[in-house]
């Protein structure tokens, strides 16, 4: 196979990131100014030196536990409601004349715009913050979840039921199982609506965390600051999806990969293997006779 | 293992095994088949009525098979005996006892793949076992003696897309005759295999159902499966139920010189065309 090794991907990957930072510090410490201006900018040497000096500081880690600790607090209680209410509007005509509307006339509202509801609402900030999260993640959870179960293969459920399986039985061996793909989509979504929205709740009324010291960078004017909080929010929202993603796909191993296609594919382009192109058929059929006589 | 038992698996594993070693002992192959009755029944859904006014009666430990074009509502046959459809008019009965919705004593195998995709062939298996309450060990050590019935035992721990559609539909059956089903209702279970394969299947089938004495309803669309197949076979047509046959010679491949059975396939292959 002509495929990339993993070493060679990961190689390119770090490759795209240094290239993205060697751009900055050259726009940078050359104090480009060609319409766009980056001679204002902190160089990447800048930053480097204000995140070594946060990391040393006591303020850097409590507002990334803070963060954390909202983020998570939001997003698995967003997970657990958007999971519920979703198979519940998909299975229960009930749940979905309840809910229904109550959920689309809500759902078109930053969660961002819940500020105000946020601070009426809940004794906190903290409180608030979590809110907000939650609010986040829940529509984008809840919509895939919907969907998900609704699009399962009818076949699955009547054969539980034919075993006398009844509906407790059925939720958890065939609707949840089979929903998981989807509802992950909606998880991976959710978690990085919810980064936007804790880090944009702290900026307006947060004590401690990472949008608030970024935001309190930028009003004392401290640039290199603003990028140490920028960074920590862009590799702090990298490891969160990843790890939702890792466990998605943990989950769901036993869906049929198509890893395989991009190899099987690549070799009729091979040009010395034009020729025979006619009995490439033929030469498939040894394959499927032998799969039939396992039959 | 034994499948002669008549004893219902929710008296619990530990009775089930002492009795089938009992019954195996002592009884000849005691009748675990049941008896479905249709008295003058409407099928369908509310909005499409596939059948009207069906008379059947299908004996304990019967093999019927049903045939028909297809969209003549064959499939609406089986799901009403399942109990996922309820009549429209008319009585669907299991021993005299009005069938309320589906059941365990009642197995389906679907034409097409109702394996649960993210379980191996074996918990597959193991599910309805688990369902009747079976403890763990019991219901895996079932699971792999059924699955070895079927010629599956080395691909127990497959998930189903990493086998064949024949090997699929091997886990189904092996799924469907665990718990020791009354009746088993098949909807096409062979029709998206290949002759060979099919041919392969229908033997395995006759293999696996004998001893079970289930009653088993197979419907399908393939005339020599139906006449290979059936004790007797019910010829379905333009909403009706309109003629059950007895099969003279069931199960035996060499019944194709005999001349009824010659003529019953001729009057099948022209019912059908008609």
């Amino acid at each position: 196979m002509s495929g990339r090794t993993g070493a060679a991907r990961y190689a390119l990957r770090a490759a795209s990131l240094t290239t993205a930072l060697v751009a900055w510090q050259l726009l940078t410490s050359l104090d480009v100014d060609l319409w766009l201006r980056f001679s204002q900018f902190p160089t990447v040497a800048d930053v480097a030196r204000a995140f070594g000096e946060r990391l040393g500081g006591d303020d850097y880690w409590t507002d990334l536990t803070d963060s954390l600790t909202r983020i998570l607090t939001g997003f698995l209680l967003a997970a657990v409601m958007g999971i519920a209410t979703g198979v519940a509007v998909a299975r229960s005509r009930l749940a979905e004349d309840l809910l229904g509307p109550l959920l689309e006339v809500v759902r078109p509202i930053p969660a961002i715009a819940l500020v105000p509801v946020a601070i009426l609402l809940f004794p906190s900030n903290e409180q608030g913050i979590v809110f907000i999260t939650c609010a986040a993640a829940f529509f984008p959870v809840m919509v895939s979840t919907r969907h998900a179960v609704r699009a399962l293969t009818p076949v699955w459920e009547e054969a539980v039921r034919t075993m006398g399986g009844g509906r407790g039985r059925i939720l958890a061996t065939v609707v949840l199982p089979g929903a998981l793909p989807g509802i992950f989509g909606g998880l991976s979504v959710g978690i990085g609506v919810s980064w936007i929205c804790v880090i944009s709740a702290e900026m307006i009324s947060g004590q401690y965390g990472v949008g608030y010291r970024t935001w309190q960078d930028y009003t004392v004017v401290d640039y290199p600051g603003v990028f140490v909080g920028m960074v920590t929010i862009g590799i702090l929202g990298w490891l969160t999806s990843t790890a939702v993603e890792l466990l998605g796909r943990r989950l769901t191993r036993w869906l049929p990969r198509t890893s395989y296609v991009p190899g099987t594919r690549a070799r009729p382009r091979t040009p010395g293997r034009a020729a025979p192109a006619g009995p490439a058929p033929t030469a498939v059929r040894p394959e499927e006779a032998r799969d039939e006589h396992l039959v | 293992m034994s499948t002669s038992s008549d004893t219902r698996a929710s008296t619990g594993p530990a009775t089930a095994a002492t009795a089938a070693t009992a019954a195996t002992g002592n009884e000849p192959v005691p009748v675990r088949g049941t008896r479905l009755t249709l008295r003058s029944a409407t099928l369908g859904r509310p909005d499409s009525t596939a059948l009207t006014d069906v008379d059947l009666d299908v004996a304990p430990g019967e093999i019927l098979t049903v045939v028909g074009s297809s969209g003549c509502g064959k499939s609406t046959l089986l799901r009403t005996l399942a109990g996922l459809l309820p009549a429209l008019a008319g009585a669907v009965e299991q021993d005299g006892q009005r069938i309320e919705g589906p059941a365990a004593t009642r197995a389906l195998v679907f034409q097409e793949d109702a394996l649960l995709p993210w379980r191996t062939l074996r918990a597959n298996v193991e599910l309805p076992l688990a369902i009747q309450g079976l403890a763990r060990a019991e219901r895996r050590r079932q699971a792999e003696s059924w699955l070895e019935r079927v010629g599956l035992a080395d691909r127990s721990g497959q998930l189903p897309h990493r086998v064949s559609g024949g090997q699929r539909q091997r886990a189904q059956l092996a799924r469907a005759l665990a718990p020791r089903p009354r009746a088993v209702l098949m909807d096409e279970p062979f029709g998206a295999l290949d002759a060979q394969t099919r041919a392969g299947m229908q033997d395995l089938l006759v293999e696996v159902l004998h001893g079970t004495g289930a009653t088993v309803v197979f419907v399908t669309h393939d005339v020599d499966e139906a006449l290979f197949l059936g004790d007797r076979v019910a010829l379905l047509g333009s909403g009706r139920l309109t003629a059950v046959r007895e099969v003279p010679r069931p199960r035996d491949r060499t019944a194709h010189d005999d001349p009824a059975w010659v003529a019953l396939r001729r009057e099948v292959l022209t019912s059908l065309s008609t």
